[in-house]
């Protein structure tokens, strides 16, 4: 069933051509601007939070890997007002499929690929640099925290998408919330205040998409209230994301079939 | 006979809406939409549901589909309490939503109909025969390899036809289908559901605000106004209530005296005659017959026909009763 869905949505991409290419360079475009803006802090002061060019390029790259994975799957749920607005959840509630599967899978966007590529070259080009010792630790660290990245920036737009229910169009708070997360992700979290830290870390747990894990394959040791064991409790802060994503989606399609929040 | 396919039992629903009062002040009022409707739909029946805008019809309508709770009250749909079981229920039943598309607008129709019968878990011959026989019906072969959103409304309303009658529903809910559509549009798809209603025994539940969808299609009429039901019964004992008369309106070259034609009541002129208006029973004469008649007498520069207002209709109800 979701092999035809996708299919149909992939195919009807790849139809018009110049459109997609445009797409997939603007997306690329996005992602090498970003890390020029690190790029170019870190060429006037050596360090930045801690971190020097090829480390905090590790961050952003690891952070990156799992946003951009999240969005590819997730990203649809930025449309929520629209599809609000024009009623086209009340069609979806008509048909044998669960909401949020239907709405992932109404507008697969294979341009969004183009941030993943960039990503994954910044971590290959990084790896040589930072001379680390290959143990098995290491290697799972570098496996698992893309992955355990994405289902928590996935959460973060479920999340976003289950208080669109509770806004009147609410596209800008997804974009503050979610992107937002995903900034604080990709930037060494000792440069966050405290507060901002511990809120990013325990509550939205965007420090451990990278910055954590990344401390842990580095070696170093995290700044005041992020030490970097916490790195190895990611899965955990993933599943905890996904808590608070359940939540606030159910509250959400709860308010909006009226059977109170 | 069995289980009703639709059962409504003192049905309720209230939303709270809130106002602003002065700078800071708010009020919440409580708007009931629906307001105690109990009615029972068999399977098999061709049911017509009106009413004037804000009566209550397509909050009913979203009740018995599975998209709101009741705020009290009794729904069963198809045997099953809509918003819980929401996805067993939507197995049985086909919605089209006049002003809502269930279509990829981007993708071409034959696309939608696959993704819907796989949505539907249909095995993919059952599927693709299934398609085969409605858009022959439809006359939607020249149209499928065309995206959505190039198609004309009367075209694509057809399109979410076929898209809502993919999984052979047992019942199928149409709200607002013809709104907008052309006079052949209109004919075309009521001419289709007839068919369609001949073949599988489909039961069909219709709101409108054309009183020509009805007489063609239903049998049975439920009125609704301000969230209550005050009519429920057959098309002809409704007509026997209200009358469900059309008004023909003849533009004549120059000032005429009030015409009398058999069968029709002359109910107005204007311009001293030079436009007037005649009202007749679709049950004692046709309006052909009518128009025939004017001419007879007079020459005929332009009409139009209009058919009866449900608001009209609401209002006479009311008189009676």
């Amino acid at each position: 069933m979701y092999r035809t869905i996708v299919g149909s949505r992939i195919r009807s991409q790849l139809a018009y051509r110049t459109s997609f290419w445009l797409n997939v360079v603007t997306s690329v475009a996005v992602g090498i601007v970003e890390f020029i803006e690190l790029y170019v802090i870190l060429a006037n002061v050596p360090v930045f939070g801690g971190l020097n060019l090829p480390q905090a390029a590790l961050v952003f790259a690891l952070a990156n890997t799992g946003f951009a994975l999240a969005e590819l799957v997730f990203g649809q749920l930025d449309t929520m007002p629209t599809y609000l607005r024009l009623g086209r959840l009340e069609v979806m509630l008509v048909r044998p499929m669960p909401l949020m599967l239907q709405l992932i899978t109404s507008d697969f966007q294979l341009r969004r690929l183009g941030r993943l590529a960039i990503s994954v070259v910044i971590i290959i080009v990084v790896l040589p640099n930072l001379h680390l010792d290959y143990t098995p630790a290491t290697i799972y660290l570098l496996v698992i925290t893309p992955v355990v990245g994405a289902a928590i920036y996935a959460a973060f737009f479920a999340t976003a998408g289950g208080l669109q229910f509770f806004l009147i169009n609410g596209a800008e708070f997804t974009a503050a919330f979610v992107y937002g997360g995903s900034y604080a992700g990709q930037l060494p979290g000792s440069v966050l205040i405290p507060p901002v830290r511990v809120l990013f870390t325990f509550v939205f747990p965007a420090t451990v998409t990278a910055y954590l894990p990344a401390l842990l394959i580095m070696g170093l040791a995290g700044p005041k209230y992020l030490p970097a064991w916490l790195g190895w409790f990611a899965p955990l802060f993933a599943a905890w994301a996904w808590l608070l994503a359940w939540l606030a989606w159910r509250a959400g399609t709860r308010r909006f079939t009226g059977a109170g929040g | 006979m069995g289980e009703p396919i639709i059962a409504l039992e003192n049905l309720h629903r209230t939303f709270t809406v809130r106002q602003k009062v002065g700078r800071v002040r708010r009020k919440t009022r409580v708007v009931h939409a629906v307001d105690g409707i109990t009615a029972s739909i068999a399977a098999g029946e061709a049911v017509g549901y009106i009413g004037a805008n804000g009566a209550g019809k397509s909050t009913t309508i979203k009740m018995l589909t599975g998209i709101l709770v009741p705020t009290s009250g009794r729904v069963r749909t198809c045997g099953y309490n809509p918003v819980p079981q929401r996805r067993l229920l939507a197995r049985e039943i086909g919605v089209v939503f006049g002003q809502r598309s269930q279509l990829w607008w981007d993708l071409p129709l034959r696309d939608s109909f696959r993704i819907l019968a796989a949505i539907h878990r249909m095995q993919s011959l059952d599927a693709e025969s299934r398609t085969a026989q409605l858009v022959d019906h439809l006359g939607l072969a020249h149209l499928l390899d065309v995206p959505v959103r190039q198609l004309s409304l009367g075209e694509r309303m057809r399109g979410e036809v076929a898209a809502a009658l993919v999984h052979r529903p047992r019942l199928l809910v149409l709200d607002e289908p013809t709104i907008g559509l052309d006079m052949i549009s209109k004919e075309r798809l009521r001419h289709f559901l007839l068919a369609e209603r001949a073949e599988s025994g489909t039961t069909l539940l219709l709101t409108t605000h054309d009183m020509g969808d009805i007489e063609r299609l239903c049998e049975r009429v439920l009125v609704v106004d301000r969230g209550r039901l005050v009519f429920d019964g057959t098309l002809s004992s409704l007509a026997a209530r209200v009358a469900l008369q059309r008004v023909l309106v003849v533009d004549l070259p120059e000032p005429t005296p009030n015409l009398q034609v058999p069968a029709a009541t002359h109910i107005g002129s204007e311009l001293d005659g030079q436009r007037q208006r005649l009202a007749f029973s679709p049950q004692q004469t046709t309006a052909a017959r009518v128009l025939a008649d004017v001419t007879a007498m007079t020459e005929v520069i332009d009409l139009t026909l209009e058919e009866p207002a449900i608001e009209d209709i609401v209002r006479t109800l009311y008189g009676v009763g």
